[in-house]
């Protein structure tokens, strides 16, 4: 297990402690302080993936954020897969299993390359829209195959086992980046006494200074660093955040921060550790201190692994003590990238020679270079590459003054490494993403952060301040600012002293010539990931995809998970130059949360499985639990659904609890229902103008039913009100709609009639409310009555409501009936719940009592034909499409909440869809709720359509199906067919009637 | 994610605490019945979408349940002031 590219000295890396890990199925070793990729390149792999469209081998070419190459697939079990993670920001562990992303069957062997070898012509932009689009209706075959082929990682098949955080953190200043701006920064305003944040990615703070062989304050820059850290830490005002991604700016000064806890330790969280944790960040004001990256050059097979960019290499070298080939050559269009080749000189490895675009490169780094006896050659660039797999020669040729062409004969050069600088871009993502548009800076020959509403500051690379003195300067600018703002008081921070390097003025140079033109020389990359080139760019600009959002949308430039963070600005300026204009000209561009991606572990912290949603139980769940209840979720309430016996089919169990409540009596926790205590001296007045019926006479002691409506007219919510005192009210509403009632109650209180004195108080749950019904019911309730309470017919009356002693208990007895029997709601409070349901079930047992739930309820009141709002009311249907007139008064003196909407033109045209009740002729056939309704089953298709049904179920009272639904005129079409074809085939008759099936005169509960 | 003043809490709350209510002083027609299809339909169905300054009405439904209204710039999602019901905005489009 060599490391064949691993200096023997050098690096934050620790030479004593050897990782082994796992790539593509093979073992290799690194050391602790690596980065998957750095070991990797240690261990000389060259090829990390297979290219999405072209399926080329790629390299790594980056060092951190903006890999576009190595995204990995890491997890050394099925439940701890983690796709597209990149090998350069993932720190190695002893046992890390990862693999390519791209790449089928393997990376060495990949079924895409014979498609990728054709060539080009075969696979233009919009490749996938022009070819694989048609037939429409092979596209999912396509998509399948082309994903399995490209490879955008794979999510686990089995449960996360590891646990994630979220935390809510309130601060006076986040700074976004450790590197020297951040750090003196944070370190001033904690000095000033701010509450500070500060977030970096990396596992070690220091940013660019990690990487670099700069001194600070004398010292080495890691030892300044450590110093500043130290600081930091100790203060208690101050939270440090290492392995911490600030990856969203939000609104209002809002951040989201991705914290890696455990992810460099091991694949899974040790010893029940949180894995990740999220923390959501409200903050008084923002440094972003996010530095750069360094652009790469356009030119000929600059995706063949060995092509990198150029301070990469650096920090490879620098930090990882890993020279990731033998021979370089360098081509820059700046002093900044001499770096590179006097680091890959240092360490005892070939320069070929710096490329410099420039005609007279004349600064501190360039003679450095030349007394180190490296070849400068100027007014040249590497046009192309040789190699497949690795690059194994360059071609060098002069090129104008501006780039635009090659002069000269082009000449080869051996290399198996290619570093290239193009200059730098300022990390300007954050500061985009709450839509701040950057702008184009000419000296910095990049995008700044644009003007912006949030609280925010900038300092170093970001502004384009690419020296450490300078953002040294403007951190610690930034921080005596942020106190100010802050309203602390201003402190003493001295600067450290840095080496000044004097540096010649760079080149604007984006896309390097060809002798031949761009659509005809070899593949020039812009856009890794997307595998978008410059002649692709050319194309779409030639096209008539002038606006940059439309080149990219067209290209995908810049729609892979790095988000183009290498190559917009190169597609950019290859599209300015087609357009024959700038570069601003041209457009700007945009960059959105997340800023890398974020794992759905880290979003979802703890709100999983049970924890994902609250659920709501009544005071009798644990008697429901008890006796075998299936449940149905109703909002967030678990109600019974139904109480199957053993043995017993659900319908099997739904017969035998109709007919006992039908025959003797049965029971059903209602609790749920939604409750409103409304109080106030012109409460009546305010039911009589959100309810459609007439409020004004009802006395203290009765009920009644009301439809609510929208302005519209339209029915949105029903429910039973009842006068406790003269101004005091209780309203029901259904159980899912308890709290928009409440919220419409409260808005046009507040909003319309805030003169009205009323006020609503939700009490749902304060209740236990437990509905007995049946022939029997008065026995029983008799039984528990305690004291004397006439509940007899005459002295209380269908839709009266009492207040009386049941079981021992307070109780609101309502005699009201949602099943048409003879029936009492009987209201305690919830915590005497269980005791008085307990209490009847004892007494009950005589009279068979049996419980049943939400699907009896319904079938009970379909009997009827008893809507329910939201099954048979859809927000299109008003009272007299219900049928349902009888419950609206067009007379009160108030224009009712609904009243002029469903007085509209379409509202009282004939021909509206009307509720009516559907007997199908065959009486065992049971229609589908939503079947759709036709009066000519022999029509051509699409056949016209007339109605659905909205309820329909099997009754076990009438030995038939009875159905509710929708039909064109249908409460005129009394006995007249409909039919419903359904989608296997089969064509339903069916007749319209009325919608009460059972009991029309309505006598059974009126006894 | 807004944070948001809530006047009667007199405190800055989370977003997540409110609920948007739409376009406010939308008054609801003091005599709907002499309203015309057209009148009627403007009240319930048009709404403004402003670029810029656009005043909405917010209900602190997790905390208080008082209705308020916000002037928020719709391109950079300032909130420009939040005044009580039945309060005119201060700061309006020119
Ligand atoms: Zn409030």
């Amino acid at each position: 297990m060599s490391q064949k590219n691993r200096l023997q000295s050098g690096g934050r890396i620790d030479r004593s402690k050897p990782l082994t890990f796992t790539y593509n199925g093979k073992q290799f070793e690194g050391f602790a302080g690596d980065t998957l990729a750095s070991a990797l390149l240690a261990n000389g792999v060259d090829i990390i993936g297979r290219s999405f469209k072209y399926s080329r081998p790629r390299g790594i070419v980056a060092a951190g954020a903006e890999e576009p190459n190595a995204v990995m697939q890491l997890g050394a079990t099925e439940a701890t897969q983690v796709p597209n993670v990149r090998a350069t920001q993932q720190e190695l562990f002893s046992g890390l299993v990862s693999g390519s992303t791209n790449g089928w069957p393997s990376v060495d062997n990949d079924i895409m390359g014979v498609l990728g070898k054709v060539g080009g012509k075969m696979m233009p932009p919009g490749f996938y829209y022009k070819t694989f689009m048609y037939p429409a209706t092979m596209w999912e075959t396509y998509e399948k195959v082309i994903r399995k082929a490209a490879g955008l990682g794979r999510s686990p098949n089995e449960y996360d086992p590891d646990t994630y955080d979220k935390v809510n953190q309130h601060a006076d200043l986040v700074v976004v980046g450790a590197g020297p701006a951040g750090l003196i920064a944070a370190l001033t305003a904690a000095r000033g006494g701010a509450r500070v944040i500060i977030a970096d990615e990396q596992n070690e703070f220091g940013g660019s200074l990690l990487s670099s062989k700069e001194s600070v304050d004398g010292k080495a820059a890691g030892a300044w660093v450590a110093s500043v850290v130290k600081e930091l830490e100790a203060n208690e005002n101050v939270i440090v955040l290492p392995r911490s991604t600030v990856n969203g700016y939000h609104d209002h000064n809002f951040l989201t921060i991705h914290q890696r806890l455990t992810d460099h330790i091991a694949d899974r969280a040790p010893n029940g550790q949180v894995r990740q944790r999220y923390h959501r960040v409200r903050s008084k004001w923002v440094v972003l201190a996010t530095g750069a990256h360094e652009r790469p050059l356009v030119f000929g097979n600059n995706d063949v692994p060995g092509c990198m960019v150029a301070n990469a290499v650096s920090t490879y070298i620098n930090r990882f003590g890993v020279v990731p080939g033998n021979e370089l050559v360098l081509m820059t269009t700046n002093d900044n990238a001499y770096r590179t080749a006097i680091d890959w000189h240092d360490a005892g490895r070939k320069v070929q020679a710096i490329v410099d675009t420039r005609k007279n490169p004349s600064g501190a780094l360039v003679e450095a270079a030349r007394e180190r006896g490296i070849t400068v050659m100027t007014g040249s660039a590497v046009i192309d590459v040789q190699g497949s797999k690795r690059v194994s020669g360059v071609s060098v040729a002069p090129i104008s003054e501006d780039g635009s062409k090659v002069t000269g004969s082009v000449k080869k050069l051996s290399a198996d490494t290619v570093a290239s600088s193009g200059g730098w871009s300022p990390v300007i993502h954050l500061s985009c993403h709450t839509g701040s548009k950057p702008v184009w800076n000419e000296d910095v020959l990049g995008f700044l952060p644009g003007k912006t509403v949030q609280k925010q500051l900038t300092a170093g690379a970001i502004n384009g301040t690419f020296n450490t003195a300078g953002a040294l300067e403007e951190g610690k600018k930034a921080g005596l600012e942020a106190l100010s703002k802050l309203g602390l008081s201003a402190v003493e921070v001295d600067v450290p002293a840095t080496t000044e390097v004097k540096e010649s003025k760079a080149m604007a140079l984006f896309h390097v010539p060809h002798t031949k033109p761009t659509s005809q020389a070899p593949k020039q990359f812009v856009d890794y990931q997307n595998d978008v080139t410059a002649a692709g760019i050319e194309l779409a600009c030639r096209e008539g995809f002038e606006s940059i959002e439309h080149v990219k949308r067209y290209t995908a430039m810049g729609f892979g998970t790095d988000q183009g963070k290498l190559g917009n600005i190169n597609g950019m300026a290859v599209a300015a130059k087609v357009l024959n204009q700038t570069i601003p000209q041209t457009g700007t561009t945009i960059f959105r949360p997340n800023y890398t991606p974020i794992t759905f572990g880290a979003i979802a912290g703890r709100d999983c499985g049970a924890l994902f949603d609250p659920e709501r139980y009544s005071a009798m769940h644990k008697w429901h639990l008890e006796n075998g209840a299936k449940f149905e979720d109703v909002g967030q309430w678990k109600r019974p659904w139904y109480f199957p016996k053993a043995g017993e089919s659900m319908q099997e169990a739904l017969n035998r609890e109709c007919l006992a409540t039908r025959e003797s009596i049965g029971i059903l926790d209602a609790s749920t229902l939604g409750k409103i205590d409304i109080q106030g001296k012109d409460a009546r007045e305010f039911l009589g103008r959100v309810y459609s019926n007439a409020w004004a006479k009802l006395p203290v002691g009765k009920c009644r039913y009301g439809l609510m409506l929208k302005e519209d007219g339209m029915v949105f919510d029903d429910g039973v009100t009842s006068c406790l005192a003269e101004n005091h009210f209780l309203m029901t509403t259904t159980s899912g709609g308890a709290a928009t009632v409440l919220n419409w109650l409260e808005f046009y209180h507040q909003t319309e009639w805030p003169e009205l004195e009323v006020y609503f108080t939700s009490v749902t749950d304060h209740w236990a409310t437990m509905t007995i019904s049946g022939p029997n019911s008065r026995k029983l309730l008799e039984e528990l009555i305690d004291g004397d309470v006439d509940v007899s017919k005459d002295s209380f009356k269908f839709m009266d409501w009492k207040p009386m002693s049941v079981a021992g208990v307070p109780a609101r007895v309502f005699r009201i009936s949602f099943t048409g029997e003879l029936s009492f709601e009987i209201n305690v409070q919830a915590n005497y719940g269980l005791h008085v349901w307990e209490k009847l079930f004892e007494h009950g047992a005589k009279y068979d009592l049996t419980p049943y739930g939400t699907e009896t309820m319904h079938i009970l009141r379909a009997e009827k034909g008893f809507i329910i709002a939201g099954q048979d009311t859809d927000g299109s249907v008003h009272p007299y499409d219900l049928g349902m007139g009888w419950a609206v008064s067009m007379n009160k003196p108030f224009s009712f909440i609904g009243k002029r909407g469903m007085q509209r033109e379409d509202c009282v045209r004939a021909e509206r869809k009307q509720m009516v009740g559907i007997k199908t002729i065959d009486p065992n056939v049971v229609l589908p709720e939503g079947a759709q309704a036709v009066f000519d089953p022999t029509a051509s298709i699409p056949m016209p359509m007339v109605g659905h049904i909205s309820s329909s179920y099997w009754s076990a009272c009438l030995g038939r199906s009875v159905a509710l639904g929708f039909v064109k005129g249908g409460l005129d079409k009394m006995g007249e067919k409909v039919y419903y074809p359904l989608v296997d085939g089969r064509i339903v008759e069916a007749e319209i009637c009325s919608p009460i099936f059972l009991d029309p005169k309505g006598e059974r509960q009126n006894v | 994610m807004f944070y948001i003043y809530c006047p009667y809490c007199g405190e800055h709350r989370e977003e997540e605490e409110f609920h948007n209510h739409g376009q406010a002083h939308i008054e609801r027609p003091a005599d709907p019945d002499s309203c015309t299809d057209e009148e009627w339909g403007n009240y319930m169905f048009f709404r403004k979408s402003p670029k810029g300054l656009h005043h909405e009405i917010w209900d602190h439904v997790a905390g208080c349940r008082k209705f308020f209204n916000v002037t928020r710039d719709t391109v950079t999602y300032e909130i420009k002031e939040v005044y009580k019901m039945g309060e005119q905005p201060k700061v309006v489009a020119e």
